[in-house]
């Protein structure tokens, strides 16, 4: 029987196998963001010593305000002594750093792929759980808790129980205005926020060969919010495209090698899944959250389900429950509901292309409510501006920033107040995830700009977008 | 960490769907140090707390559930966030088990790692669990992780199934990292084999 993508990058990593059935893993490359520095002190503490600081990458991204561009600008003392305390232990363990005083500094889910530490075929892990991300390159990546990057630290592997395998299928063409994040949260609305749990996920069909590699990032990033770990997309031409020339990427003998190792790895026309799933998505339209978990969510032009129509008792309670923190109605339509304020960036969405949706929405037109676009890295910035986006979002009258997760996590002075009402192209609509009593839509970067220049959650299918190529 | 074999303690039910780790501790403490006189209020602080600090009716503030360790909870327990601090927030409330139907599998690995037994059962089991409690609250219950058996609510007993890896985890306390320099041998082979077969990665 074949082998999945998946089964292939996984036994080519496992050092050893225990007797009750984990793989301990070979981690080829971990990132590690500012949260994490603790980590390094209890190194220094128990007096164990980093393995291979060679595969390790730091970046500050959690802690980091976006209207500051030096660590001595951070006024709030505690995450001053964060960033601060990253820098400190990168350089002493032999760490490679991008501080905040360099234009490769961002959010860790942008840096890696933009850098080239991520690539296909290798097993790559980081202390967030948004590491599912990377897997659109075609490799496993995968989220861990602070006990486990202590391990990576120390041992560069860590126990895993092999996960079960999926495969979601993705086939028809998208429409105008419909992407990566329109897709993805479909496709968790069909399978549930718990339906992922305990599997790896492969994402396949024409409609995610037809994707960009920021598209698939996209779809990627939210395998989390479905309950999985790990999402994967078999490299191809277009992965390779975008990895070639990338800085830590490999160059001249070693990419022939590399490309030929790569192109072995898509799943065998044979090779079993334990489950199969399949989403056509020719229909789909642009979608929002309008609940509490990313499985709340409908299509911009249907209404908020009502509670009545659940047979489910438990469920009835919760979705009345997310009703009303959310301040929402049964049956209400979101095209009639207002927002307060807009943010466009996140790990899930502030890569150039997603940068540019948003653009070609702002551009010749005016925010009507607070609105923040935050580049996931300094380099993605410097692209934009090159590019004259800037411009057009200030002329928009929209808030310019620097890269960082910024209101996506609402600890670093980007947020909303209680009771406001976000459009968000970041990943979670939990309670309070952007702030006390907050309130969270999830939506594309393209629907995201659609709300803040109309101020209430607008069909973008159904304004006129600028060519931008004409800015 | 401290092995866990056996734990009776007051359960408290818990009847929240997806409860993720933004509720079970809010971003805007995880810069906080462990060893900080405060943590135990971090836990579920927004479920708990208003913005004064004075306590909202909820059910860990009634008097018969302020010292439970053991919850009782709804689906998709701890999904969301990688953040460890989730388990340490419940450790510091002394929190020992939680039962759920499903768990976020990061958080799951998680309470492992820092020996929180996490429980699986059935949903049905879990709504008879919650439903017994609010009917009987003070109840103790039982986690014993030797036998894999959840006791105490009346006649009610339930087996669990965990692996047998985690278990050994739990039963021993053993930590990781020690147990992995054993394989000392196999990581420096397996590096050496890599030069060569990942190549074009060094």
């Amino acid at each position: 029987m074949g082998k999945t993508l998946f089964e292939k990058i996984w036994d080519a990593h496992v050092v050893a196998q225990s007797d009750d059935g984990q793989a301990l893993l070979y981690i080829d490359r971990m990132l590690i963001h500012d949260l994490h520095y603790r980590r390094f002190d209890a190194l220094r503490e128990s007096g164990r010593k980093v393995r291979r600081p060679d595969l390790l990458f730091a970046t500050p991204d959690h802690s980091t305000p976006t209207d500051i561009t030096r660590i001595d600008q951070i006024e709030d003392p505690e995450m001053r002594s964060t960033v601060a305390g990253l820098e400190r232990n990168a350089r002493e363990f032999g760490v490679t750093h991008f501080p905040l005083s360099d234009p490769r500094h961002g959010i860790v889910h942008v840096v890696g792929p933009e850098q080239g530490i991520t690539l296909p075929g290798i097993v790559h892990v980081c202390g967030d759980s948004h590491t599912s991300t990377h897997g659109a390159l075609g490799c496993i990546s995968f989220g861990i808790g602070a006990s486990e990057v202590e391990h990576v630290l120390v041992t560069q592997t860590l126990w895993q129980q092999k996960p079960r395998t999926m495969r979601l299928n993705v086939d028809g063409q998208l429409g105008p205005q419909v992407g990566g994040k329109d897709v993805i949260i479909a496709l968790i609305r069909k399978i549930s926020a718990a339906g992922g749990a305990g599997y790896a996920i492969e994402y396949a069909g024409s409609a995610m060969q037809a994707m960009s590699m920021e598209g698939r990032m996209t779809v990627c990033n939210m395998t989390i919010e479905a309950g999985a770990r790990f999402g994967i997309v078999a490299p191809d031409e277009e992965t390779f495209r975008y990895v070639k020339g990338r800085p830590y990427a490999p160059s001249g003998d070693k990419w022939n090698t590399a490309l030929a190792r790569w192109r072995e790895l898509p799943s065998d026309p044979d090779a079993r899944f334990d489950r199969e799933v399949s989403l056509d998505v020719s229909r789909l339209g642009p979608m929002v959250t309008w609940g509490n978990s990313p499985e709340e969510a409908v299509q911009i032009d249907e209404p908020i389900p009502n509670p009545a129509d659940i047979d489910d008792p438990d469920r009835r309670a919760g979705l009345s429950a997310a009703l009303e923190y959310m301040d929402l109605k049964a049956g209400q339509m979101l095209a009639d509901v207002s927002v307060d304020k807009v943010f466009v960036g996140a790990c899930t969405n502030s890569r150039i292309e997603d940068l540019r949706a948003a653009a070609a929405v702002a551009k010749g037109r005016k925010a009507q409510v607070p609105t923040l676009i935050v580049p996931g890295s300094g380099l993605v910035k410097a692209q934009a501006e090159a590019e004259g986006l800037d411009r057009i979002f200030e002329e928009a009258g929209m808030l310019w920033r620097q890269p960082g997760c910024s209101m996506c996590v609402a600890m670093n002075g980007d947020m909303l107040s209680p009771g406001e009402r976000s459009a968000s192209t970041s990943n979670r609509n939990f309670r309070g995830r952007q702030g006390p009593q907050s309130r969270t839509h999830l939506l594309s970067p393209a629907m995201a700009a659609a709300a803040s220049v109309t101020g209430r959650f607008a069909d973008v299918r159904e304004l006129t977008l600028a060519n931008l190529d004409q800015s | 960490m401290d092995a866990f074999t056996l734990h009776t303690g007051i359960a408290v039910p818990l009847d929240i769907p997806n409860c993720d780790t933004d509720q079970i501790i809010p971003a805007r403490f995880l810069r906080k140090p462990v060893d900080d006189p405060q943590y135990p209020r971090f836990f579920l602080a927004d479920l708990r707390f208003d913005t004064d600090g004075s306590e909202k009716d909820f059910i860990l503030n009634e008097a018969p559930f302020r010292n439970a360790s053991v919850i009782v909870a709804d689906r998709n327990w701890g999904c969301g966030s990688s953040r460890e601090n989730a388990v340490t927030a419940m450790l510091k409330n002394n929190v020992a088990v939680v039962i759920a139907p499903s768990f976020g599998d990061i958080h799951y690995n998680n309470c492992v790692k820092r020996g929180l037994l996490p429980v699986r059962l059935s949903a049905e089991e879990c709504a008879e669990l919650r439903d017994y409690l609010k009917r009987n609250p003070g109840t103790q219950l039982t986690a014993d992780l030797d036998d894999q058996v959840v006791s105490g609510a009346g006649n009610l007993s339930y087996r669990f199934e965990i692996s047998s890896s985690d278990k050994q985890r739990l039963l021993t306390g053993l930590d990781d990292v020690d147990l992995t320099l054993r394989y000392q041998g196999d990581i420096e082979a397996f590096e050496k084999r890599r030069e060569t077969e990942f190549d074009w990665l060094s």
